[in-house]
């Protein structure tokens, strides 16, 4: 008997029952359905982060003062004199912008109106490195910064909460914290596509934010950095740029050979990597969730077989008594399981190919889409095939083991 | 006692069922030759071991111990995929109970030996419809198990028997499930297959009009042959017959 005989056999056994064949294949339709949707997802939501970091931009990274790994002795800060050591050529040739910031939340008021909102001390740096554009008016001067002056850039939604009846708000004052702040600028719209919303914000000049909104000391006096942002030549020369600035600070900070660095230098490709990491563990979790169903539709597809065997041990037997070796009975019985498995198995794929469909659609407005992989489709198919195997071949060695004489007595 | 026209032969056969702690001695030696061409009965009441020989002649089963040859070949010493292709192409059997498969088309059923002997497609649907043309069932190809007479379903199963051209027919109480007026049709047609092709038959039966049939009849009791009796004139079941439009003997 070949193989696309046995298919037939297999074919025509499963559909003399259709409806218990139907709900056998469910348990397969639901676990392979869940494992494709899961994983689809999962790779989506995987992709959707990665873009969003990968708009950072390719060859910038970020300072931020203490360390994610080693416990230090002193308390950690990044000076500005620090981030202007950085900033000079001839120390960091591979160093392009320097942007050092200083960032909090702070309350904003206008007349009538009053929050808090993310207030971020910066220099003209900051819109090169960052990409800023203005929509109105300017960005933060070298001159506003050197000078101190009491003048903010708004962030679009910030601007149109604060003054939603005026398209132009330069020249308006807002009171960050009690002080006004004459408005010289609004930034153009970055869109909701992050995290956090990037046009929710109010940037005034670093030296006005460190001498009157966010006076933060170093146990020296020296006004302390929340982060900067330095920005390298080109793409190729951002480890040299990372290395560069891990000595020019671990010199200024008098960090010993054998001491670790008292700050952290994070990539964008570090970011991206950790959320990878950490959304693969989650897929592979959802994944493995959705492969326990794919296990229980196996034991039902047993379940099942076990029954068939029983109810045709008179067909057994008879087939055995006209020459049936018992190989030949194995096969017929495995190939019932296995197509139970792999009919299920395809179904399921369209199901999770659905699901996943149905989750990008209704999350389209956040741009997040799944990500349907070939990957997942092979899992699965190869999965439930070996879940119909695995299940299968006990109930086919008992059809097959069993005595004809006593199968044909069967009733 | 063997020679080339023996097809079965069978020496001191001997089978021990175990039920539980209790042994049961089916056949307690038994020795038999068949000849070609030969129609044996074997007789016996209940619990006489002859389901449990023909079992055996059958290949379905193996003595405890005894020489069973058949065809030439010492079927005690085959393997199961040895037993499985005698089943498939030395012996045919034909059962009581018919064991056709159901919600299966007469044509389907008796090619279900071929499919086992790796027959090509198209041959098989040509000498299932001979054999079954051959039984008087031309008009029956498709018609399945539960759209056939008992008498029908009979001829099914003989030509499903028969398919593969074996040498020996073995019928388990082949006309036990029948009226008696089907069960003549189907004797008659066994009669008329051995005195056409040759084929050797042996049937089991514990009606002695029907051990009339055959050329010889073998009776057993307590797993022992007590008796072996030529029949010197077999009644011709055809002759019974006021046989039916249609049905070719």
């Amino acid at each position: 008997m070949n193989l696309l005989e046995g298919v037939r056999l297999a074919l025509r056994a499963l559909t003399t029952n259709k409806l218990r064949s139907a709900l056998t294949m469910l348990g397969i339709i639901i676990g392979v359905g869940a494992v494709i949707t899961l994983m689809s997802v999962g790779e989506g939501v995987q992709s959707y982060i990665t873009a969003q970091f990968e708009a950072i931009g390719t060859n910038l990274f970020f300072l931020v003062p203490g360390s994610f790994q080693e416990e230090l002795r002193r308390p950690a800060f990044i000076t500005t004199r620090d981030a202007e050591a950085i900033a000079d050529p001839a120390q960091a040739p591979s160093v392009l912008h320097v942007a050092p910031v200083v960032q909090g939340s702070a309350s904003v008021t206008t007349p009538g109106r009053d929050r808090g909102v993310t207030v971020t001390g910066v220099t003209p740096e900051y819109a090169l490195a960052r990409d800023w554009q203005t929509q109105l008016g300017q960005f933060v001067t070298a001159t506003d910064n050197q000078s101190r002056a009491r003048v903010a850039v708004l962030g679009a939604s910030t601007a149109s909460y604060f003054f939603p009846d005026r398209p132009d708000p330069t020249g308006e004052v807002i009171r960050v914290n009690g002080s006004p702040f004459r408005v010289i600028g609004v930034l153009s719209e970055r869109g909701g596509s992050s995290f956090q919303n990037e046009d929710d914000v109010v940037m005034i000049p670093l030296n006005t934010a460190l001498s009157r909104v966010f006076p933060r000391r170093t146990t020296t006096g020296e006004p302390s950095l929340t982060i900067v942002y330095v920005q390298a030549v080109s793409e190729e020369r951002m480890d040299a740029a990372i290395e560069e600035v891990s000595l020019i600070l671990r010199q200024r900070h008098r960090i010993g050979l054998d001491e670790p660095d008292d700050f952290t230098a994070i990539s964008q490709s570090d970011i991206i990597g950790t959320f990878q990491q950490i959304t693969g563990v989650l897929t592979v979790f959802l994944g493995a969730i959705a492969g326990i169903s794919l296990l229980v539709g196996g034991i039902g597809i047993m379940n099942i077989m076990l029954v068939s065997v029983t109810e045709r041990t008179r067909e057994i037997g008879l087939r055995k008594a006209v020459g049936a070796r018992k190989r030949d009975i194995l096969w017929q019985f495995l190939t019932e399981a296995v197509m139970l498995s792999t009919f299920g198995g395809a179904a399921g794929i369209l199901l999770g190919a659905a699901g996943a469909s149905a989750i990008s659609y209704f999350l389209r407005d956040d741009g997040f889409s799944a990500v349907f992989t070939v990957e997942a489709v092979a899992l699965a198919t190869l999965f439930s095939a070996a879940v119909g195997l695995f299940f299968g071949i006990y109930p086919a060695q008992r059809a097959a083991a069993l005595n004809p004489i006593d199968a044909l007595r069967y009733e | 006692m063997a020679n080339s026209n023996t097809v079965i032969w069978v020496q001191d056969l001997h089978k021990i069922y175990k039920m539980g702690e209790n042994e049961v001695h089916a056949l307690r030696g038994v020795s038999l030759g068949v000849q070609r061409g030969e129609i044996l009965a074997l007789m016996g009441p209940s619990g006489s071991g002859k389901s449990t020989l023909m079992n055996i002649l059958g290949c379905l089963d193996q003595p405890t111990w005894g020489t069973y040859v058949l065809g030439g070949r010492d079927v005690s010493r085959m393997d199961d995929d040895e037993l499985a292709m005698a089943r498939n192409g030395l012996v045919g059997f034909v059962f009581q109970s018919f064991n056709l498969l159901p919600r299966t088309t007469a044509l389907d059923n008796v090619m279900l030996p071929l499919v086992y002997a790796g027959t090509t497609g198209r041959e098989r649907r040509r000498r299932a419809a001979e054999v079954l043309e051959a039984v008087g069932l031309a008009d029956r190809l498709h018609h399945t198990p539960n759209e056939l007479s008992g008498g029908q379903q009979q001829r099914v199963a003989i030509a499903r028997a028969l398919v593969n051209q074996p040498s020996i027919i073995l019928a388990d109480e082949p006309t036990g499930n029948l009226d008696s007026k089907s069960g003549r049709e189907v004797m008659a047609i066994l009669q008329r297959l051995n005195r056409e092709t040759g084929i050797t038959i042996v049937l089991v039966t514990h009606d002695p009009r029907i051990s009339h049939y055959a050329q010889r009849v073998i009776s057993l009791f307590d797993g022992k042959i007590i008796k072996a009796e030529a029949i010197a004139e077999p009644i011709d079941a055809a002759n019974e017959l006021t046989l039916p439009e249609g049905v070719a003997v």
